[in-house]
């Protein structure tokens, strides 16, 4: 019996060092000192102010921005910690929706969305909710159905902020490898920098 | 389209690149020609004491292992249970109540990685580096060490012994799966991946609100959990997560890592047994099947949901709980290979798949984690199919069945036959426990079939070893925490102690030199029944149930039908 239990307790209590702090601590310190920025988060800094993270999808809702995909995020409700209220973009609590493909409430919350943008068809990334709720990308043609509101609403023409568009949208990795899609918190940084 | 088929083809060429080297090193690794870390591998097995130096028949390997896992299990409970005690937990997080912390302590000794918590919500640096990634490496390396036994087994010649599991799980761990996860966490970081130690990142968005972003040591753990088909990520979507998995090439990496042992052990077993084209068989076997699976998720998430049409621009496909850096293809070739290899990450909700799509993910679960499956088990689980097909061939043609030269006797193939209760026991009987305790209803999200098909994926998953989820399953109640852990334990030590047992009777067997009369296990013939003999065994015992679930669920859609 302590022939077999002796290996378990020391090759458990070695290995956890090894790789349960050794190995963790090793790459957080390569990571800090080589790459500080991703390793970090990769903040966006904009005039010494972090307005938030690269990777990481942001809740936009003023005409003035382009919006970002359903978030099935939530979070603590202001008024009773206990409960949970919707909160898009909630980056302390990642999560989808889990609605099955059968569900009422996703038949409905995707035709309440689609007119909300003034009937369909549209495209399907803008009015599904991503599986992290925090997803920093849209396709290239959710970006365009939104052009001409947020011209509008800044009183810029079409063009220049379709061209923004086609300048902020990344192709697919090596012509090949995901999907072709436009980062919205690059887009509206973008965006705010050509009206000031 | 047409980017779809040639990523699919770059993935499984690259694959095989991999695989292939691979499994000659893990070979030559398991056979002690690997030496690089000799001091650090001499001072582990000398503290481990004489128990590490001597041959183990399958018995006292069997019992090393079950030593060592209950010795981990026990650990990381106390770790998860008194983690507002220990250091490292800036959140100040509270202690996991008793089922979340047997449940999840369960999850990573059994390799299964099911998370019944949310981990940026529930637990603290020190539960995820010392407690969780420990597990990650050392749950691997046991079922690494087992294919190792196994190998050794089938190509003794009237041996007893497996080899020696402390030796084993040292290599495994030293070699193989400490090395290749810090190459893999450099290139995540690289790719945008955070390694900190601090809980989050604040920000003020553009619109002015405050963003508390989460961040961890989030490359290293998901580095291991890749590789070591683990599957429990460091957030709660796992590898949807942006910083779980930044961008394309990140995704088509991590795809890559949940494959690469579980397919290059199929290159190591032909080289330990002394006749490749063994291995060779059975990775034909497992590609195949990994093939069609990942056609029949991709083709039903690229169709999309019915109830959309006219909704949204026809093409985009079901993008409900799915991130626009993968697309289709990228979530629906992850969701293949993270049930096929029982890894049991997800990039994308499995819960918000289309019916059909979501059924062949769980189908490659039932199939009992068989097409590449988990490190070192994954291999040993198709083993024991082997010795059922040659078993069936041998009915057929009215011989004694062989393999390797041994002869496959009552005894062996009473102990394959016995696991083949393990998956109906574990997903159909707990699942009809759970609807007649009633605690099925309380956890389900979805209304109608969909609602079925949560219980059924949780269980399978849990007896699969997979871990992954449709999540808006509630598993986290005193009930399915508790027969989610059993279910966990007999899907794991269920396989593991008869393919043990049966190495160690084939082992001590005359190797007979093959004759004209010998049914030649490494050809096409063979590998066609090995497919047979799975999808009939996998089709007899879920086919009613995935009826009543998935199926019904997808004629529902089609009449336009919602719950």
């Amino acid at each position: 019996m302590i022939s077999t239990l002796r290996p378990a307790l020391v090759l458990l209590a070695l290995f956890t060092a090894l790789t349960g702090l050794a190995y963790p601590l090793a790459v957080t310190g390569l990571a800090q000192l080589a790459l500080p920025e991703a390793a970090n988060g990769s903040p966006v800094v904009v005039g010494g102010r972090v307005v938030g993270s690269s990777l990481i999808g942001q809740s936009f809702t003023s005409k003035r921005y382009f919006h970002g995909r359903p978030s099935a995020t939530t979070g603590a409700d202001p008024a009773d910690p206990a409960k949970s209220i919707e909160d898009p973009y909630n980056a302390a609590s990642s999560t989808g929706s889990n609605l099955g493909p059968s569900s009422a409430a996703l038949a409905e919350a995707v035709k309440a969305r689609v007119a909300a943008l003034g009937g369909g068809p549209v495209p399907a990334d803008l009015v599904t909710a991503s599986a992290s709720g925090l997803d920093p990308d849209i396709s290239p043609a959710a970006a365009a159905l939104q052009v001409s509101r947020v011209a509008s609403a800044r009183g810029l023409p079409e063009d220049e902020v379709r061209a923004l568009v086609n300048g902020s949208t990344m192709g697919r990795r090596f012509g090949l490898l995901g999907e072709p899609r436009v980062n919205v918190l690059a887009l509206n940084l973008a965006l705010d920098a050509l009206n000031r | 389209m047409d980017a779809d088929l040639l990523s699919f083809a770059l993935f499984a060429a690259l694959l095989v690149a991999i695989a292939v080297p691979l499994g000659a090193y893990m070979a030559a690794t398991f056979a002690g020609e690997v030496r690089f870390l000799a001091p650090v591998e001499r001072a582990l097995i000398s503290a481990a004491g004489p128990a590490a130096r001597s041959e183990q028949r399958w018995t006292s390997y069997a019992l090393a292992l079950l030593a060592f896992n209950a010795a981990g299990f026990t650990v990381l409970f106390l770790i998860l249970v008194f983690q507002d005690w220990l250091p490292l937990n800036p959140q100040g997080f509270a202690g996991l109540s008793a089922p979340l912390a047997f449940n999840s302590a369960l999850s990573f000794v059994t390799n299964t990685n099911w998370q019944s918590y949310g981990g940026e919500t529930t637990l603290s640096n020190f539960s995820q580096m010392v407690g969780l990634t420990t597990q990650n490496f050392v749950s691997a390396a046991s079922g690494m060490a087992v294919a190792a036994a196994v190998a050794r087994g089938l190509a003794a010649r009237q041996g007893r012994s497996l080899g020696n599991f402390w030796v084993d799980l040292t290599r495994s761990t030293l070699y193989i799966l400490l090395p290749g996860a810090l190459l893999l966490a450099l290139f995540f970081v690289l790719s945008g991946m955070p390694q900190t130690l601090a809980a989050s990142l604040d920000a003020t968005t553009l619109e002015g609100a405050r963003q508390t972003i989460a961040l961890g040591p989030v490359a290293s753990q998901v580095a291991i959990k890749q590789l070591g088909t683990n599957g429990g990520g460091f957030f709660n979507v796992n590898s949807a997560h942006p910083f779980e998995n930044p961008t394309a090439l990140s995704n088509l990496v991590s795809t890559l890592a949940i494959l690469a042992i579980p397919a290059a052990f199929c290159f190591t077993y032909g080289r330990m047994v002394g006749d490749r084209r063994q291995g060779r068989a059975l990775f034909a076997a497992m590609a195949l099947l990994f093939v069609l699976g990942f056609a029949a998720i991709y083709a039903a998430e690229q169709a999309g949901n019915p109830l959309q049409a006219g909704l949204v621009e026809a093409g985009a496909g079901n993008m409900e709980g799915k991130e626009v850096r993968f697309g289709i293809l990228g979530s629906t070739l992850w969701a293949a290979a993270t049930t096929a290899a029982s890894n049991g990450s997800v990039n994308a909700m499995h819960d918000s798949f289309t019916p059909l799509g979501g059924l062949v993910a769980m189908l490659n679960i039932q199939l009992g984690e068989v097409v590449f499956g988990g490190v070192g088990v994954g291999l040993t689980g198709m083993l024991l199919f082997v010795i059922l097909a040659v078993f069936l061939a041998g009915l057929m043609v009215g011989r004694t069945p062989e393999y390797l030269g041994k002869k496959i006797e009552a005894r062996e193939v009473k102990l394959a036959a016995l696991t083949l209760f393990i998956m109906p026991l574990g997903v159909l009987v707990f699942a009809a426990l759970a609807i007649a305790a009633g605690t099925a209803q309380t956890s389900v999200q979805d209304a109608g079939p969909h609602g079925l098909s949560e219980l059924l994926y949780a269980y399978s998953s849990a007896t699969g070893n997979n871990g992954s989820a449709f999540a808006g399953f509630s598993a986290n109640t005193a009930w399915h925490d508790t027969f989610l852990g059993i279910a966990m334990m007999l899907g794991r030590f269920g396989y593991i102690i008869p393919i043990l047992a049966i190495a160690g009777s084939l082992a001590a067997k005359r190797t007979a030199p093959p004759t004209a009369g010998t049914f030649p296990t490494h050809g096409p013939l063979f590998v066609a029944l090995l497919i047979a003999t799975i999808l009939i065994i996998g089709a007899l015992t879920f086919l009613p149930v995935l009826a009543l679930g998935p199926l019904a669920e997808h004629v529902s859609l089609l009449a336009g039908r919602t719950f």
